[in-house]
């Protein structure tokens, strides 16, 4: 029991803090000076999120802490300073883009930063309390920002829409929390496993799936994907590129201490519902993409596919399991931004264009950034020898190690579905009647592109440091 | 000296090879406007493919439409064509001459068999071939026949081709084909001599097909590509038969042991039936028999050959009358120690050839194009040798091939020589009366004419008497068949080949004022081979028989043939009666006046004899429907089958089940599924609520 006289020890959480308080400063800082103060402020945020990831690297011990509702171990770690950065370039990104398209607030960064703190305290949480909180921190700032160009019907129709059924899913997250509570008389992970051991009750099963629908929110695996395509394309592309990668991350990461903290007694149970939601979010992110025209739209149902993937990986229930969601997640979400580069980058007469067919003719006007989207594209659809294809082959070799032989066949095919829209992409850049030529990309694109152009295509070189990280990371649950 | 006449040819064709890659890059910078050549290759090919016509056979109409050759006058010539000719035509000249050196030393003087390792091969279980040179009497007289005539080729060539844009490539491929042919002949194991002989079929195949713009050419390539596969499976057959007996395909080994497979109980099982022993050799021969067929275009697979004449004269020439196409007849006189143990195969052998001498000869009677009766009367003589092989000497066969290359090399050229003359016109009935405007080229066909005829001391004279009379002497059923023929045979030989020249060279003129005016004698470049082939044509039978068949005979061949047991045959031919041995004669006279009277004194006796026995004419006219008969039974077959399995087969099922079918799914699954996003609140939160209420019912009943 936690002892509300002693002072917990807080420097597990140091990141966190400094992020909450450096965020409330930065708000204050703009308030005071105005919209002016936007690019100030999108810079401070940035350095902010660079310092947490040294505070969260080196600075902070492993601890557990806040009466154990909060967790700092190398799963953490790992997945905090992957989040930290993807927040980062998700904010970078969003320089050029957010003056140009009129929504250039000093807010925006701020709100980033919230949602980053949420993320940082899902991926800690260890407690059902916690873990709400950090959501929904996180949620509510991702509203937010996705109705920040709130003169934009499609905007705040999105915000809207993400808002509605996020305060359904947070509702059905939190039955589940208290049946879950109601029959083993805990929240904290530990204690519910420790209830566990000695069986589970249909009331404790039907509070599990509650609570497993409320996270599959998050990351928006089938069928609690519907918001995913209309807030994909309805909010900024900036925001998009924000939502796609971060949060997803984070939220992964929180269903992957629930389950192998929490649930694992009873993994034969959770892997059921994660097993059937893989399925799904696989074969309808592939077969759903095929139909789009909207690249936006297209990158929504390719996200919820690869959520699928990577809950491959978390059925299989092992060391092996968990090392293949952490590197598919961070994978992911570095090929991810540079996609989400690129599409930022398509403008033409000052005004953004979506349209898929309208990346035609890119190879000729522009042959790096066509050659590094398509090494992308390329390596999203798990090509060899790019990043795409280590993600992959993770996660279905833990599958196969955990003989859940059909869960990586159908992986397989659907991933095999999947390459078509991918491979149009590349065909249409480079095969079809050129359109005319985007605007040049902003610089700080050109370097987010060309940071994922490398990880994607030289990934074979140093995958090794980064594969032992994650399994270190994955053995922090065995 | 040995790998310097083999190698020395494929080094020209390397060499001309590369000018003709370098050549094409510069003629096209950048690559921007297309790859002329490629884009003409697939057109031609496309074009074949689109008119669904039986391209195989596509040209058997063609036959009877005046054919052209075509020279591209448009495209500037390739770059580096002089080069290419030169080297090509200089290193095949040193190795004309070494080939001589060599048959002065092995043929004429004492050497014995030997073998000049080049390198190892293949070593692969008890599979053992190595490449090496087998240099024996039969090797050097190949390297003579084959380096001579190929050296006069290239040279005539030169002339011939002066005015074709693509010369670094024709140079190329001449070369190589030079080179392949030496391999096949100078082929110590099966393999070697497999290697060779696909190496001259693929030869043959790019030369036939040399102009690809024009349709017929590519069909005729394509038909003798395919021809000889046939032929090709069987000789193959042959060589594996020959493994499995023997163990080997060396051909010492072989060689060696012909005599204890034939008594043992090494066995064949095929469909069945057990051969062994002799009945094994037997059948291994018949099957290595199969591809001597296909290459020298042998009855019934002798269709390719008349339409090979759509490549270039000169490679008809060389290829398609001197060296390749009498391939077959060297792998038979090669593989005569085995052949002596397959009496029964001897005797197939006799009567297709003797048949094929008979069969188209009567064609050769009644055709116009001034080529294809050229190519008849050599499918002919070939039958000639098949015959000689048949009735157990080889050494006659392989003296008639010597003689026969320069006489019908000879013919060849000069028919190249005449159409260059007249404009590329090659129909007979559009030529008459050159003989004063091309008095060089006249008198040189009449010498190879005299020579195929067999005139008194001309070189066909000693070598197609030599092989009637051994068949005379052969006797017997078969012998008896092959005698009667093959003196047919000799009639028409001799009418058609002097119908030949009096269609071409006497009677009034029958071309176009514009022709008649552009009438002139070739440049020496390409005059100087017949020179060569003419002194060839009057003297090797002179000066070759005394080594190849008679007194000589041993001292000559040394080993290099082996004839079966009890073969008696060159004493008996020693003693054929003199009508016999008058007879060749005889039937040259009968041929020659009988052309006369229809061509010189009675011009209009053909005609009315063509249409007094339509029918006859008709049918030699349609070379005895072969052609008609093959697209019925195999092309228009195997048309259909493919045109089944690709409709049906490829297109209906495994592309509508497969391919097209799953991406025609995929796209219905798809457009249902973008269905399911309507854009309303309330149905994505009614999907989140029925997958939370479907998981929790599954959950309640799995549990």
């Amino acid at each position: 029991m936690m002892d509300v006289a002693v002072f917990p020890n807080l420097s597990p959480a140091l990141a966190e803090i400094v992020l909450a308080v450096g965020a409330m400063l930065l708000l204050v800082f703009g308030v005071i000076r105005g919209e002016r103060s936007t690019r100030t402020v999108t810079v401070l945020a940035v350095l902010l999120l660079i310092v947490a990831i040294v505070i969260v690297a080196a600075v902070s011990p492993a601890a557990t802490t806040f009466g154990g509702s909060f967790k700092l171990d190398a799963f953490a770690r790992f997945m905090k300073i992957a989040a930290l950065a993807g927040s980062g370039f998700a904010i970078s990104m969003s320089v050029t883009y957010s003056r140009r398209e009129g929504f250039e607030r000093f807010e925006y960064p701020v709100l980033i930063l919230i949602g980053t703190i949420g993320m940082l305290l899902m991926i800690s949480a260890s407690d059902l309390i916690s873990l709400y909180l950090g959501l929904e921190l996180q949620s509510l700032a991702a509203y937010v920002v996705a109705a920040i160009h709130r003169d934009n019907a499609r905007s705040t129709e999105a915000g809207l829409k993400y808002f509605v059924l996020g305060a359904l899913s947070s509702g059905m997250l939190l039955y589940g929390a208290s049946l879950v509570y109601g029959f083993t008389g805990h929240t904290q992970f530990d204690g519910i496993a420790s209830m566990l051991v000695h069986g589970r009750s249909l009331g404790l099963v039907i509070g599990l799936v509650f609570l497993l629908a409320g996270v599959a929110f998050k990351i928006s695996a089938v069928p609690f994907h519907m918001w995913t395509p209309d807030v994909y394309e309805g909010a900024p592309t900036a925001v998009t590129a924000f939502f796609a990668s971060a949060p997803k991350l984070a939220a992964m990461a929180l269903l992957v201490r629930v389950v192998e903290e929490a649930f694992r007694p009873i993994t034969a149970d959770w892997q059921q519902v994660i097993v059937f939601i893989s399925v799904c979010s696989m074969v309808l992110g592939s077969f759903a993409a095929i139909g789009q025209r909207n690249i936006k739209r297209l990158m929504a149902y390719s996200s919820i596919g690869h959520m699928g993937y990577a809950l491959v990986g978390l059925s299989a229930g092992s060391a092996q399991g968990v090392q293949g969601v952490i590197l598919y997640m961070v994978i992911y979400m570095s090929m991810t931004l540079g996609a989400f580069a690129c599409i930022l980058s398509m403008r033409r007469n000052g005004e953004m264009v979506e349209d898929v067919a309208s990346l035609a003719g890119l190879a000729r006007s522009q042959p790096l950034v066509a050659f590094v989207f398509a090494a992308l594209m390329f390596s999203l659809a798990g090509i060899p020898p790019l990043a795409g294809f280590f993600a992959k082959y993770y996660v279905f070799l833990a599958a196969i190690q955990a003989n859940l032989f059909t869960l990586a066949v159908i992986g397989v095919l659907s991933s095999v579905v999947g390459a078509f829209y991918y491979l149009r992409i590349v065909k249409i850049m480079y095969f079809d009647e050129p359109e005319h030529a985007f605007e040049p990309a902003p610089v700080e694109l050109r370097a987010v592109l060309g940071l994922s152009g490398i990880f994607a295509l030289f990934f074979l070189f140093f995958m090794s440091p980064l594969v032992v990280a994650a399994g270190i990371a994955a053995k922090s649950f065995f | 000296m040995y790998s310097a006449i083999v190698f020395l040819p494929l080094l020209g064709a390397i060499l001309a090879g590369l000018i003709t890659i370098f050549g094409a890059a510069g003629r096209h910078p950048g690559g921007e406007t297309g790859h002329g050549d490629e884009d003409h290759v697939t057109d031609a090919v496309g074009s074949e493919h689109g008119h669904g016509a039986p391209s195989v056979h596509g040209d058997a109409a063609a036959v009877h439409v005046a054919h052209h050759e075509p020279h591209d006058h448009h495209v500037p010539a390739a770059v580096g064509s002089r080069a290419a000719e030169i080297v090509t035509t200089a290193l095949l000249f040193v190795s004309a001459i070494l080939s001589w050196v060599a048959f002065f030393r092995v043929g004429v003087g004492s050497h014995e068999l030997f073998t000049v390792p080049v390198l190892s091969w293949v070593h692969s279980g008890n599979l053992v071939a190595d490449w090496t040179l087998r240099i024996d009497t039969l090797t050097v007289v190949m390297l003579v026949v084959v380096n001579t005539v190929s050296t006069l080729v290239h040279l005539y060539s030169i002339g011939y081709m002066s005015h074709d844009a693509n010369r670094p490539r024709f140079f190329a491929y001449l070369s190589l084909f030079t080179f392949a042919m030496l391999m096949l002949v100078t082929a110590n194991n099966f393999l070697q001599m497999f290697f060779g002989w696909e190496g001259v079929g693929l030869a043959s195949y790019l030369l036939i097909g040399f102009w690809y713009h024009r349709p017929s050419a590519n069909s005729a390539s394509m038909k003798a590509f395919i021809v000889n596969r046939v032929g090709d499976f069987g000789f193959e057959l042959g060589i594996f038969s020959i493994f499995v007996l023997f163990g080997s395909i060396d051909f010492d080994t072989v060689f060696g042991n012909v005599g204890a497979v034939a008594g043992s109980s090494a066995a064949l099982h095929i469909f069945g039936h057990d051969f062994s022993g002799q009945a094994a050799i037997t059948v291994a021969c018949l099957l290595l028999f199969m591809g001597a067929m296909g290459k020298s275009a042998q009855v019934p697979l002798h269709t390719w050959l008349p339409d090979a004449m759509e490549g270039p004269t000169p490679v008809s020439a060389l290829i398609h009358a001197a060296t390749m196409v009498t391939a077959g007849v060297f792998m038979v006189a090669r593989l005569s120690p085995i052949f002596a143990f397959a009496p029964t195969a001897l005797m197939v052998i006799t009567v297709i050839g003797a048949f094929t001498a008979f069969f188209a000869a009567t064609i050769g009677l009644v055709q116009n194009d001034i080529k294809r009766v050229i190519a008849y009367s050599t499918c002919s003589q070939l039958g000639y040798m098949f015959a000689a092989l048949g009735v157990g000497a080889p050494s006659v066969a392989v003296f008639h091939l010597f003689t026969h290359a320069f006489f019908k090399a000879l013919l060849f050229l000069c028919a190249g020589a005449v159409i260059h003359a007249v404009s590329d016109e090659q129909d007979m009935r559009k030529m008459g009366g050159l003989r004063k405007k091309i008095p060089i080229t006249y008198v040189a066909m009449i010498i190879g004419t005299l020579a195929l005829t067999g005139f008194p001391f001309t070189a066909g004279y000693y070598s197609k008497d030599a092989i009637i009379e051994s068949t005379y002497a052969f006797g017997g059923n078969v012998g008896g068949f092959a005698f009667v023929l093959l003196n047919v045979a000799a009639i028409f030989t001799s009418f058609y080949s002097w119908r030949l020249i009096f269609m071409t060279f006497h009677g009034a003129p029958r071309s176009s004022q514009e022709v008649q005016d552009h009438v002139h004698e070739s440049p020496q470049i390409m005059l100087v081979p017949l020179y060569v082939l003419s002194i060839g044509a009057l003297l090797a039978g002179v000066l070759g028989i005394g080594y190849f068949v008679e007194g000589g005979y041993g001292a000559f061949w040394k080993h290099a043939l082996v004839l079966g047991e009890g073969n008696e045959i060159r004493e008996a031919m020693e003693h054929t009666p003199f009508w016999v041995s008058s007879l060749p004669f005889v039937e040259m006279v009968i041929g020659f006046l009988v052309a006369f009277w229809f061509y010189i004194a009675n011009p209009r006796v053909p005609a009315e004899l063509a249409r007094e026995h339509q029918g006859l004419h008709r049918f030699l006219f349609n070379k005895w429907y072969f052609d008609e008969l093959y697209d019925r039974i195999f092309v228009r077959p195997a048309m259909w089958i493919g045109r089944f399995l690709w409709k049906r087969g490829d297109g209906w099922l495994i592309d509508g089940l497969g391919p097209n079918g799953v991406s025609a799914r995929v796209l219905d699954i798809t457009n249902r599924v973008v269905r399911l996003q309507t854009g309303y609140l309330y149905h994505y939160a009614f999907v989140m609520l029925v997958g939370v209420a479907l998981l929790v019912t599954w959950m309640m009943f799995t549990r």
